[in-house]
């Protein structure tokens, strides 16, 4: 798309093109964070900084897997992100069994729980050729069912998980380590790594990339695996943090796991990803949930923000040109 | 080629079989939904789907899709408890606004070129964030003349059936055999086309947008008769429904391939496998999985038949 033009113009048109669509959400992140420091002043500002380390932290990963599959082409999209957060919490949380000795299993069973649902999703996609918006539907609702019979007389997590997801490296929580090494490594998958460009290519245009030789399936196949891994992942943390799994603990994710790959500037028609918009999209809408409710605004009004702010950065960064 | 034919029939043919195999096992395990007061009692949530059913539809005919609808029809819900009670000139302007709304959006969405998907979670977050400013509480009362109107006995069928069936009528009419309908599906169907015989898309897509908002409001509406009380999470689920439904009366995500009569069968098939789910005496747990089953049994006895067709 923007091969000759940019690469014809000046400078500056060429930063523009490379910064233009994850920069804006780290600048409307920082100016809020500024707007905080300047209302409540530095010390509780740092304090609501710290928070969005460990909860932004979750809109963050279960963006980067929803990004993943919207990129992967149009249509893409994981609607079974709540549900996977759901199960995999809670088989997790059984085999760990409240014991440090089985952390690594839960993780292992979180993990192939995730493994399990990607690729059962992308069966239904594929076999029934059914809009993916509807297979990742129709499969939440079983996962969750699953989850509803799992879920009675859940083990806490055990200590040692528990103090790792509020445990700090100088002053960052541990959580947002995880969740950086994983972008680095999403990072180097995407831009450094074959498998990055054939995601590109069969989100800008499927055909082209299947001529090219591209085994279309397989590569969109591993993006709703690795979508389901992030959120069993985010799962097993988020039942940490909060000292237990429930059925309803990934609920609010799956309009928030859209909301910031968009926001983030990641292309909704797909073929286009940014890591670092995830980030600074989270960050902005958590900060600008602190604020908020700062104020004192209740969840109605935090909610049409929310909404305005969705259309405005959509309807601001416009679209494809008709064709 | 007979065989073609028949196959593209018994495709058309699948809302109703769908439904006739969700409904014989009801009839064979409870007799008595058969009866005046037993099939009102099933269909009685039927309406609100249905009305949101067409919503999703008029959007879903020109390649969008309307995750917002939910809310919107709770919102509606909301605004009907209040307002529409207390100042009534003011909750029917605040409705008028809000058919306004959904037409604006959707001429914006067309101009921008954006993504429907989007714009609507957006404004999924907007009329939620409305409806708790509106009514913090679950609470609030049904306007007199609504509960009326939504518990008028038709003589000899049930109300919802006699509903349900007009709604189907009117809106295959307005869709299927107007010529503004076939020129609202032509811009789902082939939007360049549209535009080269020099028909505004954006006219297009702000029309239907704003019939769904109409189908909305009507949703809203009988649904809060039936409940006689509005919560901001009445109808979140409609969103997910409502777009199932379609599907699962033969409407296609992309090429203005609707049927109305479909959709609204699939509408009442889905209503019907809530109540089916129950007769079977499964276990709560697994009424949420069973939907999702069944849907995917539908869809996947839908690709048999379109690969016959091919053949």
């Amino acid at each position: 798309m923007n091969t000759i033009a940019d690469n014809n113009g000046s400078a500056w048109s060429r930063i523009k093109a490379i910064q233009a669509p994850w920069a804006w959400s780290f600048v409307g992140a920082v100016l809020v964070w500024f707007a905080i420091v300047a209302i409540f002043g530095f010390g509780i500002a740092s304090n609501v900084a710290q928070t969005a380390l460990t909860y932004g932290v979750f809109m963050v990963l279960v963006g980067l897997g929803q990004m993943l599959v919207i990129t992967s082409g149009v249509g893409n999209i994981d609607l079974s992100v709540p549900s996977t957060i759901a199960l995999a919490g809670v088989v997790g949380m059984h085999v760990m069994g409240g014991v440090n000795g089985n952390i690594v299993l839960g993780v292992a069973a979180a993990l192939g729980v995730g493994i399990a649902i990607g690729l059962a999703n992308y069966a239904l996609i594929r076999m029934l050729r059914i809009p993916p918006i509807i297979a990742t539907l129709s499969s939440s609702f079983i996962i969750q069912s699953i989850a509803i019979t799992q879920g009675r007389q859940l083990p806490p997590p055990p200590p040692g998980l528990g103090a790792f997801a509020t445990g700090r490296f100088l002053d960052v929580p541990y959580i947002a380590l995880v969740a950086l090494a994983l972008s680095i490594a999403l990072a180097v998958l995407l831009h450094r790594a074959v498998y990055g460009r054939r995601l590109s290519a069969i989100g800008q245009n499927a055909r082209a990339a299947w001529l090219a030789g591209v085994d279309v399936h397989r590569t969109r196949c591993l993006a709703y695996v690795m979508s389901s891994m992030i959120a069993s992942l985010t799962a097993l943390l988020i039942a940490a943090t909060s000292g237990g799994a429930s059925l309803d603990m990934g609920v609010e994710y799956m309009l928030i796991s859209i909301a910031v790959v968009v926001i983030g500037g990641t292309l909704v028609a797909g073929g286009k990803a940014t890591i670092a918009g995830v980030w600074g999209a989270s960050m902005f809408l958590f900060l600008t949930n602190a604020v908020l409710n700062a104020v004192g605004a209740d969840a109605g009004v935090r909610s049409i923000v929310y909404g305005v702010l969705i259309i405005a950065v959509t309807v601001a960064a416009g679209g494809k040109a008709a064709r | 080629m007979t065989l073609a034919f028949t196959q593209a029939r018994l495709r058309a043919m699948l809302p109703a079989i769908s439904l006739v195999a969700v409904l014989i096992p009801i009839l064979v395990m409870q007799p008595a939904v058969m009866s005046y007061f037993g099939s009102s009692l099933l269909l009685n949530l039927a309406v609100p789907i249905v009305l949101a059913t067409l919503a999703q539809l008029a959007i879903i005919t020109v390649n969008d899709l309307d995750l917002s609808i939910g809310p919107f029809v709770s919102l509606v819900a909301c605004i009907g408890a209040t307002l529409l009670v207390k100042t009534p000139w003011l909750g029917a302007l605040a409705l008028a606004g809000c058919v306004l709304a959904y037409a604006a959006v959707g001429a914006l969405i067309e101009l921008r070129q954006i993504p429907s998907i989007v714009v609507t979670l957006g404004l999924s977050f907007v009329w939620s964030g409305l409806a708790i400013v509106l009514l913090p509480s679950p609470g609030g009362t049904s306007p007199t003349w609504l509960g009326a109107a939504m518990n008028y006995q038709t003589p000899f069928i049930a109300a919802p059936i006699v509903w349900s069936v007009l709604i189907a009528i009117i809106g295959h009419l307005l869709l299927m055999r107007s010529s503004a309908g076939v020129r609202v599906r032509g811009a789902g169907g082939n939007p360049r086309a549209m535009r080269r015989f020099g028909w505004s898309l954006v006219r297009s897509k702000a029309t239907l947008y704003g019939v769904a908002g109409v189908f909305g409001v009507l949703s809203g509406l009988s649904l809060l008769g039936l409940t006689t009380s509005a919560d901001a999470n009445l109808a979140l689920r409609y969103t997910l429904l409502s777009i199932a439904a379609v599907i699962l009366g033969g409407g296609e995500f992309v090429g203005g391939r609707v049927s109305v009569i479909g959709a609204v069968l699939g509408a009442i098939t889905l209503t019907l496998a809530a109540s089916f789910l129950a007769f079977l005496n499964i276990s709560s747990d697994w009424q949420v999985g069973m939907q999702g089953a069944i849907l995917i049994v539908v869809l996947s006895l839908r690709v048999l038949l379109q690969r016959g067709e091919r053949r």
